[in-house]
């Protein structure tokens, strides 16, 4: 109930959300780990359930350390971030993409 | 009145132009984003380019790995603390959780020395292969970052002991914590493409 005093513009974030974003990183970083030093999957599946963790740990301090969300509303920073991992994607998954051809 | 009615005009001004500054920042993380994007590439290209010296299986020494990603976790809680305490307006406490978070960061750059002094004692330079060019340029420069970061928020702690908090010192926070986030955010990448794909 106390929670509600001066909402302000930048009142960001709260104790709980860090926390909770916390907890999360922790167990999505503890999931990998003991898969991989256990060696509990077949290779493939293995990098697939790990790139997918870390790609859920990004998300997750996106919105819980970050405050994506709360931005004024043209949201500029979130366009940025879309051009910018378009970007990114396009230059790590084509290189891996060209190089192939270059193995033989 | 008016003199009243003007201040406060400038003042909302000046806070929507500190706001600008922080889009300003982000977009600069973003492009930092691509950065690494290029050089994660780079090392995805030669991930199997050892020239017949020694992989990464044989040399990471996995302790030392998952500590510093803990401590780069935490100090990323931490500085997000921090904030939340400059939220309240409670410079002491700000300053104390962004104390916390620069000590945890300087252990983690402590820690990435050693391994690299490690790797370079069993062999293994910038220039033995493909593979190692790329490791030591993604990790160092994610390491250079932190670096960085750390005389940054020293600076700021400096500047927050002797001007409080202010529009523009409130301003300089958001834009750290968020530099801090983001490298974090890096190193999950690090840590999973680079160790754990690493060792398996």
């Amino acid at each position: 109930m106390t929670q509600h005093q001066n909402h302000g513009d930048h009142n960001h974030g709260s104790l709980k959300s860090y926390v909770i974003g916390f907890i999360l990183s922790i167990v999505l970083t503890i999931i990998p780990l003991v898969l991989v030093m256990n060696q509990m999957m077949e290779k493939t599946a293995l990098v697939i359930t790990i790139m997918v963790m870390a790609i859920l740990q990004f998300v997750v301090q996106l919105f819980f350390f970050m405050h994506i969300r709360e931005g004024e509303k043209p949201r500029y920073n979130v366009q940025t971030l879309i051009l910018g991992l378009v970007i990114v994607f396009t230059i790590v998954a084509g290189s891996i993409w060209i190089m192939m051809f270059n193995k033989y | 009145m008016a003199n009243h009615h003007d201040h406060s005009h400038g003042h909302d001004h000046h806070e929507e132009h500190e706001q600008l500054k922080v889009l300003g920042f982000w977009i600069f993380v973003v492009t930092d984003c691509i950065l690494f994007g290029t050089l994660f590439a780079t090392y995805a290209v030669m991930m199997n380019s050892f020239a017949g010296g020694p992989t990464g299986k044989e040399l990471f020494e996995m302790p030392g790995i998952i500590a510093s990603t803990f401590i780069l976790l935490t100090s990323s809680f931490t500085s997000g603390l921090a904030v939340l305490a400059m939220n309240k307006g409670k410079v002491n406490e700000l300053i104390a959780w962004l104390a916390v978070t620069a000590a945890l960061g300087l252990a983690f750059v402590v820690l990435e020395v050693n391994e690299f002094t490690h790797l370079v004692h069993e062999g293994a330079t910038m220039a033995t292969s493909g593979y190692w060019s790329s490791f030591f340029t993604l990790v160092g420069t994610h390491g250079l970052h932190v670096s960085i970061g750390l005389f940054w928020m020293v600076g700021l702690m400096m500047q927050l002991k002797r001007r409080g908090i202010t529009a523009v010192t409130r301003r300089k926070i958001t834009n750290l914590s968020l530099y801090w986030h983001f490298l974090d955010v890096v190193w999950i990448f690090l840590f999973t493409v680079v160790y754990l794909m690493g060792v398996m």
